[in-house]
C-alpha cells in the first residue's frame, strides 16, 4: 500500500471572480522512503498539491489516503492532530518560533505530542546534531542564518516522528550553497531514518537532487520520471 | 512550556507591553489611592459627625425628631439604660434632655439650645471636655454651664459669670433659673458655636420641671459595621415604644453628599478604566495580528487551536497583571504612608472643610476592596481582549495564514 494517494483529486479556487483550477484530476502515489520532488512553473499547482497532502487545505473533489487514513473524512481538530502525529512540515520561511531557541522549537513539537520532558530533550539534541547545529542549539532563530534555521525546521519536522516531511519549498530563501547543503542534509535523513520526503522547488540544481521528479503542469502532471542519477550520488 | 512561551512573547516587544502594563498600573495606584482617600474621609467625617451629637442611632420619643418639643421626651429607666449598655459593641450611651430658652446675661438676650446630658459619658462620645477653652468641665454633682465660645463672646459673659435661663418647661410649666457659667467651650460648627449651653442632665431636668425624662438616648458604636445587629438588639430591649434612628436617617445630606461624591468617584474611575481597557484591548489586538503568520505555522504543524488560544490568553493575563501587582503594591505602599501622615490640606476646601467643622485633612483608609476591587476590574479587562485573539484564532485558515503577506 502506497504511503501517500491522491486519487482524481482536483481543487477549484472559486472565491475569485474567474474560477481557478488549482489541480484537475490528479492521481499520485508516494511510496515510504521516498525522496521526490514537485516542480512546475510557477502557478501549476505545486504548492496547492503539498496543502491537500498535509491536509492543510480540502479539495474539491477526490479522495486522499495517508498512511492507510482517507484524511478527508477527518474533522477539523482531528486534522489538527493527524497532522501533529503524521506528518512534518518544513515552510518556506517563519518555521520557528521566534522568542525559542533552537533546541526549544524542536521540542514544542514533541511538547504538543505529550512526550516527556526527558525524552523530548535527548531526541531535540540529537537531531540538532544530526542536522549540523550540536554548538547552536541555544542560539534563537534570530541568531541563525537561514540555511540554519531551515535546519532547525528540518529537526523539528523529525522529531514528530512523522510518516513523511512535507516541504514546500523550503529552499527558495536560501542562497544556492545553502539550498544544496540542506538538500544535501534532507538526503541523508532520507538514506539513514528511511524518512520519506516530498518537497516542491524550482531550483534545477535541488531538482536533480530529487529521485523522483513529479512535474506539474496547469493542475495537472506532466510527467513523473525516475532519477536514476540522482540516486548513485 | 506554554506559559514559558506566553511570557517570552511578551518581552517581543518589551516597549508596547510594558506601555500597556504601566497603563493598568497607573490606573490601580491612582483608583486605590482615590478610594482610599475617599473611604478614609468619609469614614472619617462620620466618625466627626457622629461623635458630634447625635451619635450613630439615637432612640427618642416618637414625633420627638421632628417636633423637637419636652412633650416627646420619654422615660427609660435605670434597667433599660443598663441593658442598653451592655448590647455588645455598644461604647457608649448618652441621656440627653435638650430644649430651647431663653438666656440672659446684662443686656444681653440670646435664643440657646440648652443641653443636659451625663457629663462624662458625653466626654466619651464627643470629647466635650477637650473643647473647652476656658473654666472647667462639668462634672456629675456641678451645677454648672458650659457656654458655647460664639455665644459667651455676644453676651460678653465669662468664667465665673451667672447668667439667666428663662423659657418654658415639660408640660407648660415655667423654666427659669440663674446659673454659674463653669467653663466656655469652643466648637468648630459655626451654628453650634452660635447657641449651644451644656449642663448636668440633673440641673437641666430641674430646669425644666421634667424629672427622670429626658429626649433622647444617643448611642456610640465600635464600628460602623456593627449598626444594624445593635439597632436589632436596641428595638429588642425597648420595642415600639421609641423611635429608634440610625445616622443615615438623622443625617440625609451627609448621606447624600457621600453617596454623590462616590458616584462622581466611581464615574470618574469607570471611564479611566474604560481607557486603559481599550489601551489594553489595541495592544492584544495588535499583538496578535502582527503573528498571523506563525499562528499559521503552529496550526499546520498540528498545535490545537484551543492550545494557541490558550497562550494568548496567559500573554494577556501576565500583562495585566504586571501592572495589577505593581500597581498594587505601590498602590499599597502610598496609603499606608498616607495612613500614618495624613495630608494636611490648605486653601479654599480646608476652609470649607473647617466650616463644617472637620479638621482639613485627607485621611486614607485600607481595606482588602480596594485591591481585590481592582483586580476584579482588570480580570474583566483582561477577559475581553483575550476574545479578540479568540475569534482571530478560530477564524484562522493555516493555508491563508502561511501564505498572507
Ligand atoms: N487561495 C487561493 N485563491 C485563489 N486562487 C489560488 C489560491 N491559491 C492558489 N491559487 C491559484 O491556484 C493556482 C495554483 O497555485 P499554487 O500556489 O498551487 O501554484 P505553485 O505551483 O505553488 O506556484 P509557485 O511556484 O508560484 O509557488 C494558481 O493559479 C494560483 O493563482
Ligand atoms: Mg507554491
Amino acid at each position: 500500500m502506497p504511503l501517500i494517494e491522491l486519487k482524481k483529486i482536483c481543487k477549484t479556487y472559486s472565491e475569485t471572480k474567474v474560477p481557478v483550477e488549482a489541480l484537475r484530476d490528479v492521481d499520485l502515489e508516494i511510496e515510504k522512503g521516498e525522496f521526490s520532488a514537485i516542480v512546475g512553473p510557477s502557478g501549476s499547482g505545486k504548492t496547492t498539491a503539498l496543502n491537500i497532502i498535509g491536509g492543510l487545505d480540502d479539495p474539491t473533489s477526490g479522495q486522499i489516503i495517508v498512511d492507510g487514513h482517507d484524511i478527508s473524512t477527518l474533522k477539523k481538530d482531528e486534522m489538527i492532530n493527524f497532522r501533529l502525529h503524521h506528518i512534518g512540515f518544513v515552510f518556506q520561511a517563519y518555521n520557528l518560533i521566534p522568542v525559542f531557541t533552537a533546541r526549544e522549537n524542536v521540542e514544542f513539537i514533541m511538547l504538543l505530542q505529550k512526550i516527556s520532558k526527558e525524552e523530548r530533550e535527548k531526541r531535540a539534541i540529537e537531531l540538532l546534531t544530526a542536522v549540523g547545529l550540536a554548538d547552536r542549539i541555544d542560539s534563537r532563530p534570530s541568531e541563525l542564518s537561514g540555511g540554519q534555521q531551515q535546519r532547525v525546521a528540518v529537526a523539528r519536522a523529525l522529531a514528530s516522528h512523522p510518516s513523511f516531511v512535507l516541504a514546500d519549498e523550503p529552499t527558495a530563501n536560501l542562497d544556492s550553497k545553502s539550498a544544496i547543503s540542506l538538500l544535501e542534509l534532507m538526503e541523508v535523513l532520507n538514506h539513514e531514518y528511511g524518512m520519506t520526503f516530498v518537497f516542491s522547488t524550482h531550483d534545477s540544481r535541488v531538482i536533480k537532487r530529487a529521485h523522483r521528479v513529479i512535474t506539474l503542469v496547469d493542475g495537472m502532471i506532466a510527467s513523473d520520471v525516475l532519477n536514476t542519477s540522482a540516486h548513485e550520488n | 512550556m506554554l506559559i514559558q512561551l506566553a511570557w517570552k512573547n511578551l518581552w517581543r516587544n518589551k516597549k508596547r507591553t510594558l506601555i500597556a502594563a504601566s497603563s493598568i498600573f497607573f490606573a490601580v495606584v491612582l483608583s486605590v489611592f482615590m478610594r482610599s482617600v475617599q473611604k478614609g474621609s468619609f469614614d472619617y467625617m462620620i466618625h466627626i459627625t457622629r461623635s458630634s451629637q447625635p451619635g450613630y442611632i439615637q432612640v427618642h420619643g416618637k414625633e420627638f425628631w421632628d417636633k423637637r418639643s419636652l412633650d416627646q421626651s420619654i422615660v427609660i429607666d435605670s434597667k433599660e439604660q443598663k441593658q442598653f449598655r451592655e448590647i455588645p459593641n455598644v461604647t457608649s450611651v448618652v441621656p440627653r434632655l435638650e430644649s430651647f430658652s431663653l438666656i440672659s446675661f446684662g443686656s444681653a438676650t440670646k435664643v440657646a439650645s440648652i443641653i443636659g446630658t451625663e457629663p462624662t459619658s458625653e466626654d466619651q462620645m464627643t470629647r466635650l471636655k477637650s473643647k473647652v477653652i476656658a473654666g472647667t468641665y462639668l462634672d456629675n454633682t456641678s451645677d454648672g454651664i458650659l457656654v458655647a465660645e460664639g455665644l459667651a463672646k455676644t453676651l460678653k459673659v465669662s468664667v465665673g459669670d451667672s447668667i439667666v435661663l428663662f423659657g418654658q418647661g415639660y408640660q407648660g410649666m415655667t423654666a427659669a433659673a440663674l446659673l454659674p457659667v463653669a467653663g466656655i467651650v469652643k466648637f468648630n460648627f459655626p451654628a453650634q458655636n452660635e447657641k449651644s449651653v451644656y449642663l448636668n442632665l440633673h440641673t437641666a431636668q430641674w430646669l425644666f420641671a421634667a424629672p427622670d425624662r429626658i429626649t433622647s438616648l444617643s448611642f456610640m458604636i465600635g464600628n460602623i459595621r456593627y449598626l444594624k445587629p445593635i439597632t436589632g438588639e436596641i428595638r429588642s430591649v425597648c420595642g415600639n415604644r421609641f423611635e429608634i434612628m440610625t445616622w443615615e436617617e438623622m443625617m440625609p445630606e451627609l448621606v447624600q453628599m457621600i453617596q454623590s461624591k462616590i458616584a462622581a468617584a466611581s464615574i470618574m474611575l469607570m471611564i479611566l478604566y474604560l481607557v486603559v481597557g481599550f489601551g489594553i484591548f489595541a495592544t492584544v489586538m495588535m499583538f496578535t495580528n502582527e503573528r498571523l503568520r506563525e499562528f499559521g505555522m503552529l496550526i499546520s504543524i498540528g498545535m490545537r487551536k484551543i492550545r494557541l488560544i490558550c497562550v494568548t490568553f496567559i500573554e494577556t493575563i501576565f500583562i495585566s497583571f504586571i501592572g495589577v501587582a505593581a500597581g498594587s503594591i505601590i498602590g499599597f505602599i502610598i496609603v499606608f504612608y498616607g495612613m500614618r501622615h495624613p495630608i494636611r490640606l490648605t486653601g479654599e476646601t480646608a476652609e470649607m472643610m473647617l466650616s463644617y467643622g472637620f479638621e482639613p485633612l485627607l485621611t486614607f483608609d485600607i481595606t482588602p476592596a480596594l485591591f481585590t476591587d481592582q483586580v476584579v476590574i482588570v480580570t474583566i479587562i483582561a477577559l475581553v481582549s483575550a476574545i479578540y485573539p479568540l475569534m482571530f484564532i478560530r477564524r484562522l485558515k493555516p493555508v491563508k495564514a502561511l501564505h498572507s503577506l
